[in-house]
């Protein structure tokens, strides 16, 4: 074991590959000698070469357009998107193009690769370096998404996102980079995507969260606890394709659901749990699903603490849903 | 060669005075057979199109010379990253007529199992001709990076990636000449100019002198090639191949054409072309000077051009025959291929709609559920 932070996990899950597969590559803005701008990639050129972890022009839609063609040829390109608020260039590539290439040429032509792309607030970015948009992507069939919320996971999720034989937008909760060291195992494992993490068990709520939310949610826990509330907390942890069965039984344990996203609240990713679950076991329900998100605006600087969702405002659900 | 000077071999009258096309006899004729079978291919595709058996047809008259001379210089080792006006290069390779009609009727035996519309190809064999989609420019970049795996590895393969003019105004030609540039990629970039991105005249697409020109930005050679020479088309593209395979980067073809018919099935050119324009590019109809060429080596008689003709079209037929009597997709492949394996939801939503299917009497032979 290690005890890292995420980004350090991050790290050591991008040389574990590199060391393990030739074929793993990683490129990107400022990646290369600078290792870029979260360190992620640090030590990368300087172990693998220049051909292997390199710099790009800097072009959101380049460095994806190329990351595909790479693995169309049989590499197994890593590449990153500085902030996840400038993939938008790359859009039509990621979702036109490496989502549909096994569709559309019925397996003949497929696309393993990983986008790594840091996401979402906390860190005063403003309207740009803040958003979190993983809605569209979760939209786009074809596209995994996966976001972690612990160093271990980090690395088991990447490692296993690396392996994956279809293409994967992987958000890293920035915000969450340098907060907290844990015990990371060492050398290579992987974490199956499509599984759910139980963060915490409870009886009495179910908070499906996922990300930075995550140590949010589990401090409402905490302060949940101390009423007699006892929360089963939920990290969703891969978006897209879902684990809906293991969502069905996670509220069904409660029949008392809240859902946790900082992105913005219409056409969220909350809005598909509430979905599932209405769909599915409404009977079981014992109060309205409550959902804590951003705001249905941009994303503000100065006031970020009051757009992000917060144990403050999570916590208030839960005495909600539960009082209900 | 340069950027802006026209490179043509043949004469309209067929001479190409001291060139050596460096093809045996049968290799000029399988160039030329490869030309008619598109035209082939073309003329039938547009009958069935008018007749309502398909739904949708790409034109390619006036264009085949760029095509078949280009995909002449590849080897079968090297990528095309094709349009969707390009399938002669895939023809000229050895995928069949009958493979491509799969498509254009989206049946059972098609590629993509009838996901994409027609003209929407995907060959891996005999040569990589990746799978095409309707977005503009997009393959540009992807040719980049299938072309910087091959120098990685040290592979003297090249990557063609193909697009017309309109692409040229696109993200994805300039980030793909960029990073190719930067890269020093082995990859040749060919710009089919044909006078129009649909209905917009390259004149409103763009107010650089020529398309070629724009190579010196991104630190590559571009040339100007007459697109209905096909012997130009192949040398031109046979030298930027050479320099590719020898390390020394890319290079932006503008091979200057016409395209005598539609954009589409649905589109009408007479609302935007001038009809002079149409006539005098008439008189310089690819096919026709190739066949002048190859009568001057005595390869070529009218009546044997008729004859050829005829034959590519009779196996067109036999291709449409073929095509048409294959049984539609299974509802089970609208819910593969998105991903590797099904997953939890769309195993969920196939298996009610194979439901649905059954229950209202409409489900087809091998609508049941996933072979999973």
């Amino acid at each position: 074991m290690a005890t890292l932070t995420m980004v350090q996990a991050v790290n050591d899950a991008l040389k574990v590959a590199m060391r393990r597969d030739k074929g793993v590559l990683v490129f990107g803005e400022d990646v290369g000698p600078k290792g870029g701008v979260f360190l992620a990639t640090e030590g990368l050129t300087k172990e693998f070469g220049k051909e292997r972890c390199f710099d790009t022009p800097l072009s959101e839609d380049g460095i994806v357009g190329a990351a595909i063609g790479m693995a169309l040829n049989g590499l197994k390109p890593v590449a990153e998107i500085q902030f996840q608020d400038f993939i938008f260039p790359a859009f039509d590539q990621i979702v036109s193009e490496a989502a549909k290439f096994r569709y559309r040429s019925g397996g003949q032509y497929t696309v393993p690769m990983v986008i790594r792309t840091p996401y979402g607030g906390g860190i005063r970015g403003g309207l740009y370096h803040s958003q979190s948009g993983e809605a569209y992507f979760c939209h786009t069939p074809g596209l995994k998404v996966v976001i972690p919320s612990t160093p271990e996971d980090a690395k088991g999720l990447l490692l296993a996102s690396i392996e994956d034989p279809d293409p994967v937008l992987f958000m890293e909760p920035k915000a969450l980079y340098r907060t907290t060291k844990a015990d990371v195992p060492e050398g290579y494992y992987t974490t199956p995507l499509s599984t759910l993490r139980t963060a915490r068990t409870g009886k009495d709520v179910t908070v499906f969260c996922y990300g930075a939310m995550v140590p949010v949610c589990m401090k409402a826990a905490e302060q949940a606890a101390e009423k007699g509330i006892e929360c089963l907390v939920v990290d969703l942890r891969t978006l897209m394709p879902l684990d809906e069965e293991g969502v069905l039984e996670a509220a069904r344990q409660t029949g008392r659901v809240v859902i946790v996203h900082e992105a913005p609240r219409f056409c969220g990713f909350g809005g598909e749990i509430s979905a599932i679950i209405a769909e599915n076991i409404i009977e079981y329900m014992e109060a309205p699903v409550a959902r804590v998100t951003g705001f249905d605006t941009p994303f503000p600087n100065t006031l970020e603490h009051h757009y992000m969702p917060d144990a403050r405002r999570v916590l208030d659900a839960i005495e909600h849903v539960h009082g209900y | 060669m340069s950027a802006q000077e026209l490179l043509t071999v043949t004469a309209q009258d067929g001479s190409a005075v001291g060139h050596d096309p460096k093809l045996s006899s049968e290799g000029l004729l399988h160039c030329y057979r490869t030309m008619l079978t598109v035209r082939a291919f073309d003329d039938v595709c547009l009958k069935l199109q008018r007749s309502g058996r398909i739904g949708f047809s790409i034109p390619n008259k006036g264009v085949e010379a760029c095509q078949v001379g280009a995909a002449s210089a590849l080897e079968k080792t090297d990528w095309i990253f094709p349009s969707y006006r390009d399938f002669g290069m895939a023809l000229y390779h050895g995928v069949t007529p009958t493979e491509m009609m799969h498509n254009m009727f989206g049946n059972d035996r098609d590629t993509a199992r009838g996901r994409q519309m027609p003209v929407h190809f995907s060959f891996d064999k005999p040569i990589r001709f990746v799978s095409i989609s309707s977005p503009l420019g997009t393959q540009i970049p992807q040719a980049v990076g299938a072309a910087y795996a091959m120098k990685l590895r040290g592979e003297k393969h090249v990557a063609l990636a193909s697009f017309g003019d309109g692409s040229t105004s696109t993200l994805g030609f300039h980030s793909g000449l960029n990073f190719a540039g930067v890269w020093k990629a082995p990859v040749v970039f060919l710009c089919q100019n044909n006078g129009y991105a649909i209905s917009c005249p390259t004149d409103e697409q763009t107010a650089s002198e020529s398309f070629a020109i724009k190579a010196k930005a991104y630190g590559m050679p571009g040339v100007r090639v007459d697109g209905n020479d096909l012997l130009a088309m192949r040398q031109v593209t046979a030298e930027a191949v050479a320099r590719a395979r020898r390390g020394d980067g890319p290079t932006l073809i503008e091979a200057v054409t016409f395209r005598m018919g539609g954009h589409s099935t649905s589109d009408d050119p007479t609302r935007y072309v001038p009809k002079e324009l149409v006539e005098s590019w008439a008189k310089k109809d690819p096919v026709a000077r190739f066949e002048r060429f190859l009568e001057k080596q005595k390869l070529w008689t009218k009546e044997q051009g008729e004859a050829l003709y005829a034959a590519a079209v009779e196996q067109v037929t036999a291709a449409v025959k073929e095509a048409e009597g294959t049984p539609p997709p299974k509802l089970e492949s609208i819910f593969t291929d998105v991903f590797a394996t099904v997953p939890q939801h769309l195993r969920r939503q196939g298996q009610a709609a194979f439901e649905l299917a059954a229950r209202k009497g409409d489900a087809g032979a091998g609508d049941g559920k996933f072979p999973l």
